[in-house]
C-alpha cells in the first residue's frame, strides 16, 4: 500500500469513528461527543497505524500500552476498538447501558483492551508512567501512549506525574495533548490559562512536538520522531477542533461537551460526516 | 511471656519487605520521600532497581503503582497514613480500588501516637474512608509479630489492601509467629463470658490489659483481635454478642466509621447487644508525647475497663 493509500484508509476509519460517536452518544442520550470528535483522529492513527496490539488475544504481554487520561472520551475509545474487532460494532450502541461494558468513563475491569480505568482527570500520566517503568524492568521493547486533555493539565497530578516521567528518563512513553482550547466552562484562556503549554512541558524536562490533530501525516511524523527520542519522555501537542467533523458542533463546542445530540442533529451530524469524506475524495 | 518487648511495626515491615523482596523478583516498593520513616528504606538499599522514591507526591505515587500493577508487579507503596488515606484517596479509590489491582498500601504513623508531628500528621480517619471502598481489604495488625505476617499474606493475596502500621514502639503481643492468620478472621486473645472487648492495632494490647484488671473485680471479658477491618469477621462478632451479651470496641482512630462504626453495623442488624466505643471522640489531636495523648484522649485500659462497665450495666 502506498503512504497516500494508507492516509486515505485511516481517513476513511477515522470518518467511522465520527459516525459511532455521534450514533452511539445520541443513542444515549448522553456522553462527551466533542472531546471524542476532537479525539478521533488520534485515535485513529494510534489504532490502525501505530500501536502494536492484538484484538484477537487483548492481554498479549508484549503489547503497547494506550491509557486514556482523558476518560470522557470513551465514546471514540469504544468505536476505535469495535472497529478493530476487539468485540461487534453492534455493542456499541450498549454505550451508557445498564449492564454494558461500555461506561460512561472507561473501565479496564468490564472492557478488555482498556488498559486503565479513567475519568478522574488528571490520573493517566502516573499510571502510564507506572507501566513504562514496568516495561523497563521487564526488558520489554514496548510503548506506553497516554492521551490527556488540554484541560485536564490543570490537574495538579498531571504535573506530578509529568517530573517523574523525565526524572526517570522514561523515553519509552508518548503522551499527547488534544488540545481543543475548550473544557466544560468555557475557552481554557478564560478559565485558567495553560499557555505557553510547549514551554511549561519543556520545562518539565520532556521533548515537546506540534502537531496538527487532524493531519494523519502530520500525526504520524509525531509519533515516529518520538519515538526516536532518547533519556526523556515526549509530549505531542496535537492541535485539534473540539467536535471535529460536525460543523455545528465545532460552532458551538460548549453546547457538545458533554451533552449528545438529539435525533434530528444525529442525521445532520452523520449527513456531513459522510460529506465532508465524500468532497475531500 | 516473660518479659514484655516493644518494637514498633513499622520496624516490622522494613525487615520483612527485604525478606520477600529476595524470594519474589516481581515485587516492587514505592515511598513518598518517607523511606527512612516508613522503613522501605531497607528494601531501597536492598533492591535499589526495584525501589521507587517518587518524591513528595502521593497522589502520582498511587497512580504509578497502578500503572506498575497493570502490567504484573505486586506493588507495595507506602507513605504516611495520613497522606496514603487521605491526600491520595481519590487516586487510591479510581486507579487503586476500581480497576482491583494489586497494589498493597502500608502506610505508617496511623493514629494519635503518631504524637509530636500534631494533628496534621495523625491520621484518625484512614480506616473509615478506606473501608468505605468497594474492592478494599483494610488490616490493621495488632503488634509487630503480627506485621510480618500480614506483609507476608498480603504479597500472596491478589487485590487492594491497605495496612495500617504505627510509628511507636508497641507492646508486642505475640510470642511469635507460630499462630494461625488469616486474612477476615478475628482471633480471640482471651476467653470470657460476660463481656467481649473487641480492638484492633495497638488497642488490643490495651484491651488485654483491660480484661486484666477486670478480671481482679470478677468480671471475665473476652478479648478479640480483630485485625482484618474488611472482610468483617461478621460470625465472630455476632458469636461474641450471642455468647457474653456485650460489645465495647477500641481502635486507635475515630469513632466514627472505623472499627467501632462496623461492629456496630454488624450489630444492629444481627444480633443487638449493649455496646460502647473507645476511640478519639470525633475531634483533632495535637502535639504531644504518644503515652500523654493517649491518656488525654481516651484510649487507655482504664477507658476500656469504664466502658465495659457503662455497657454491662445496661445488658438485662
Amino acid at each position: 500500500m502506498t503512504d497516500k493509500e494508507k492516509i486515505k484508509q485511516l481517513e476513511e476509519i477515522a470518518r467511522k469513528l465520527r459516525q459511532h460517536i455521534i450514533e452511539m452518544t445520541c443513542q444515549a442520550a448522553s456522553g462527551h461527543p466533542g472531546g471524542s470528535l476532537s479525539a478521533a483522529d488520534i485515535i485513529t492513527v494510534l489504532y490502525f497505524y501505530k500501536l502494536r496490539h492484538n484484538p484477537l488475544d487483548p492481554a498479549w504481554p508484549e503489547r503497547d500500552r494506550f491509557v486514556m487520561s482523558k476518560g470522557h472520551a470513551a465514546p471514540v475509545l469504544y468505536a476505535a476498538l469495535a472497529e478493530a474487532g476487539y468485540f461487534p460494532i453492534r455493542y456499541l450502541k450498549t454505550l451508557r447501558q445498564i449492564g454494558s461494558s461500555l461506561q460512561g468513563h472507561v473501565d479496564m475491569l468490564s472492557l478488555p483492551g482498556i488498559e486503565m480505568s479513567t475519568g478522574s482527570l488528571g490520573q493517566g500520566l502516573s499510571a502510564a508512567n507506572g507501566m513504562a517503568m514496568a516495561a523497563r524492568l521487564d526488558k520489554k521493547n514496548l510503548r506506553i501512549f497516554c492521551l490527556l486533555g488540554d484541560g485536564e493539565c490543570q490537574e495538579g497530578q498531571v504535573w506530578e506525574a509529568a517530573m517523574s516521567a523525565s526524572h526517570r528518563k522514561l523515553d519509552n512513553l508518548t503522551a499527547i495533548i488534544d488540545r481543543n482550547q475548550y473544557q466544560i466552562d468555557g475557552r481554557i484562556e478564560d478559565i485558567k490559562e495553560l499557555e505557553p503549554l510547549r514551554d511549561k512541558w519543556k520545562a518539565f524536562g520532556w521533548e515537546v512536538l506540534s502537531c496538527n490533530g487532524h493531519d494523519m501525516q502530520s500525526l504520524i511524523d509525531a509519533l515516529e520522531k518520538a519515538e526516536k527520542i532518547k533519556g526523556k519522555p515526549t509530549m505531542i501537542i496535537a492541535d485539534t477542533v473540539k467536535g471535529k467533523g460536525v460543523s455545528f458542533m465545532e460552532e458551538r463546542p460548549l453546547d457538545y461537551h458533554g451533552k449528545a445530540p438529539t435525533l434530528e442533529e444525529q442525521e445532520k451530524a452523520i449527513a456531513e460526516i459522510c460529506r465532508r469524506e465524500g468532497s475531500k475524495s | 511471656m516473660s518479659e514484655k518487648k516493644f518494637e514498633a511495626s513499622r520496624d516490622a515491615y522494613g525487615k520483612v519487605l527485604v525478606e520477600l523482596g529476595k524470594e519474589n523478583p516481581n515485587i516492587v516498593v514505592l515511598d513518598a520521600d518517607l523511606a527512612v520513616s516508613t522503613k522501605t528504606a531497607l528494601f531501597a538499599k536492598a533492591f535499589p532497581e526495584r525501589f521507587f522514591d517518587m518524591g513528595v507526591a502521593e497522589q502520582d505515587m498511587i497512580g504509578t503503582a497502578a500503572g506498575l500493577a497493570a502490567c504484573g508487579k505486586i506493588v507495595f507503596a507506602s507513605t504516611f497514613a495520613i497522606f496514603g488515606s487521605g491526600r491520595a484517596w481519590d487516586q487510591v479509590r479510581q486507579s487503586v480500588a476500581y480497576t482491583r489491582l494489586n497494589v498493597k498500601i502500608v502506610v505508617t504513623h496511623g493514629g494519635i501516637t503518631t504524637g509530636e508531628d500534631g494533628a496534621s500528621h495523625q491520621a484518625n480517619e484512614d480506616i473509615a474512608i478506606m473501608r468505605a471502598l468497594p474492592n478494599m481489604t483494610v488490616i490493621v495488625p495488632a503488634d509487630a509479630i503480627e506485621t510480618s505476617k500480614v506483609i507476608k499474606e498480603a504479597a500472596k493475596f491478589y487485590g487492594p489492601i491497605y495496612i495500617r502500621l504505627s510509628r511507636a514502639k508497641t507492646l508486642v503481643i505475640h510470642e511469635n509467629e507460630n499462630y494461625e492468620f488469616k486474612i477476615g478472621k478475628g482471633i480471640v486473645m482471651r476467653q470470657g463470658s460476660d463481656a467481649t472487648i473487641i480492638a484492633c492495632g495497638i488497642m488490643v494490647a490495651t484491651a488485654l490489659e483491660a480484661a486484666e484488671i477486670l478480671a481482679h473485680e470478677k468480671i471475665n471479658v473476652r478479648v478479640v483481635n480483630l485485625h482484618t477491618i474488611k472482610p468483617l469477621d461478621k460470625e465472630l462478632i455476632i458469636a461474641c454478642a450471642r455468647e457474653t451479651g456485650a460489645i465495647i470496641t477500641a481502635e486507635e482512630h475515630s469513632i466514627i466509621g472505623g472499627l467501632g462504626g462496623a461492629v456496630a453495623e454488624t450489630l444492629i442488624e444481627n444480633y443487638p447487644v449493649p455496646m460502647a466505643r473507645i476511640g478519639v471522640k470525633d475531634m483533632f489531636g495535637e502535639s504531644g508525647k504518644p503515652e500523654d495523648l493517649l491518656v488525654k484522649y481516651g484510649l487507655m485500659a482504664s477507658d476500656i475497663v469504664q466502658a465495659v462497665k457503662a455497657a454491662l450495666a445496661r445488658k438485662k
